[in-house]
């Protein structure tokens, strides 16, 4: 098994987390079409190489995080708080969202 | 690399006459001492075929050998990366079932286990297929209602399936414990008799060698690099040996079929996941059927040999490494000692990893896709291996008539965009 390295504990276990998939981006849900959506729900680019993938660090602090892995090796380059979370700590005013992490 | 009986089983050039293989032949051998000839050919990397199928395993090499022997087409590459079987051929743990739980899974997989059964006549090739019967264990209140509804809509289709109390899986495997001490008591387990296990390596190589002596070229350390598509059209493959020109491709690359299907700019609704497996040390014979617990992820057979092969479910996160890992040998270690107590001092001899091309719905993905030529047998997930003969038997009609059979209709990859889904997963995953 693997060490992932949660952006709260450090590197923990990969037993201790939940592998949440690849990123993708979503359609807006009020304006998508039932094809839209499914290839949102279903299509995997699936890559053997660098991805871009979610996890969530269940048996320990409950933290969500994106975490860039080649899955030829299962070697981690990055680990940081998701997009969305790292937008709110900048509109709150604080530059570096790994501070706050 | 590692070649298995390389110098034995192919390394003859040319398509000389093969030998039929047959207990006097074997004698006459024995005694004289002769060599056998090669089982497959080697040949030169053709400039045009009218088929190439990616993907040296059960599947491509099924498809070439009913291309060649159903439909009379002969001009067929098989291309593989490294030797044939040395994917996911050959690192499954060679289980053969049809007891789904749809339908249309059932009847599918049925066909597959009735070419299993005179598959060492048709090949003239003995690919020890055991049917020693299998048994899916219950652990719940849940689980015995999945089973009942599996052995319901089985007899519906004619397959043999049943579901028996613990009394009865004392008797077909004695070593199990059936007491009700236990985290997971057995209430109960669907019994499938026709099921069982097969050498996998000889279904291969029995393949390769009846598609080999049907004209077939295998290119084996042969590794696709593009595929070239002009006007939505297939036009031929690049390898590393040089380009081959054709209007048909089929992507029978399992765990790998994305990276396949994006070289044709197609994209699929797969994820590939490592599974792993591990063998004991042989000893007496004591296992007859198969034992699978769903609760437990772990499925335990014993082969001729004696020793025992034990698979899990697929592990936590997608990858495309082989690596083992400590976690997945405690784990099962853990459960099979559940089930089977007495196998406290069985050693292990080595685990492995293949990997499996999940769908979303547990069902395959066979057929035609938005470019023209390029067809895809793919989705294998953890049952690819037992579907081997049905699936070649039927992506070779349907490249040869132009229309999908029907025993693979409901198996498109346009079933994703159109919601038909085939939702297969209380038979096909041990892990639910």
């Amino acid at each position: 098994m693997i060490l992932i390295p949660c952006i709260h504990c450090g590197p923990r276990n990969a037993s201790e987390f939940a592998y949440l998939g690849e990123l993708g981006r979503q359609p807006d849900p009020n304006t998508t079409t039932p094809p839209e959506w499914r290839r949102y729900l279903y299509t995997k680019a699936n890559t053997a190489g660098w991805t871009v993938e979610r996890w969530v660090h269940r048996a320990g602090c409950g933290r969500f995080f994106t975490v860039e892995r080649n899955t030829l090796d299962n070697k981690i380059r990055t680990a940081r708080p998701p997009d969305a979370q790292i937008r709110l700590i900048q509109q709150a005013g604080r530059a570096d969202p790994k501070a706050d992490a | 690399m590692w070649r298995p009986l390389n110098g034995l089983l192919g390394n003859g050039r040319g398509s000389g006459p093969r030998a039929r293989y047959s207990a006097f032949g074997l004698l006459r051998r024995g005694l004289s001492g002769a060599d056998w000839p090669p089982a497959w050919s080697t040949h030169d990397l053709a400039p045009s075929y009218d088929v190439v199928v990616i993907g040296g395993g059960v599947h491509g090499l099924a498809t070439a050998y009913y291309l060649a022997t159903n439909h009379g087409l002969r001009n067929v590459a098989v291309i593989e990366k490294r030797y044939i079987g040395s994917g996911a051929s050959g690192r499954n743990t060679a289980i053969i079932r049809s007891n789904y739980l749809t339908p249309e899974g059932v009847r599918f997989y049925h066909r597959s286990l009735k070419l299993y059964e005179r598959l060492a006549a048709d090949l003239n090739f003995n690919v020890m297929f055991e049917q020693r019967g299998h048994l899916t264990l219950a652990h719940n209140d849940s689980s015995v209602r999945t089973m009942r509804w599996r052995a319901e809509v089985n007899k519906l289709e004619g397959v043999d399936s049943e579901v028996i109390g613990p009394t009865e899986v004392k008797e077909l495997a004695p070593f199990l414990d059936v007491s009700e001490q236990t985290r997971y008591p057995i209430l109960g387990a669907l019994y499938h008799p026709p099921g069982g296990i097969v050498r996998h390596d000889a279904v291969v190589w029995g393949y390769a060698r009846g598609a080999s002596a049907r004209g077939v070229h295998i290119h084996q350390d042969t590794e696709v690099l593009d595929i070239n598509v002009i006007g939505g059209k297939v036009r031929g493959v690049v390898t590393n040996r040089g380009e081959i020109a054709t209007p048909v491709v089929v992507n029978c690359t399992a765990g790998w079929s994305s990276v396949i299907a994006g070289m044709a700019g197609v994209e699929l609704p797969i994820e590939t996941f490592p599974l792993q497996a591990a063998v004991t040390e042989p000893v007496k014979f004591f296992l007859n059927p198969v034992i699978v617990s769903g609760t437990l992820h772990v499925y335990v057979s014993q082969t001729a040999r004696g020793e025992l092969v034990f698979g899990a479910s697929v592990d936590p996160f997608t990858s495309y490494s082989t690596q083992g890992s400590l976690e997945f040998t405690e784990e099962l270690a853990g459960h099979v000692l559940q089930l089977m107590p007495s196998l406290a001092r069985l050693r292990l001899l080595r685990q492995w990893a293949g990997l499996c091309d999940m769908t979303p719905d547990f069902s395959p993905i066979i057929g035609a896709t938005p470019v023209a030529g390029f067809y895809i047998d793919v989705g294998w997930g953890t049952y690819g291996f037992k579907a081997g003969p049905v699936a070649g038997e039927a992506m070779a009609e349907f490249i040869a008539t132009g229309t999908p059979p029907e025993i693979i209709a409901t198996f498109d990859l346009a079933r994703f965009d159109e919601g038909r889904l085939v939702g297969e997963k209380g038979a096909a995953a041990v892990g639910h």
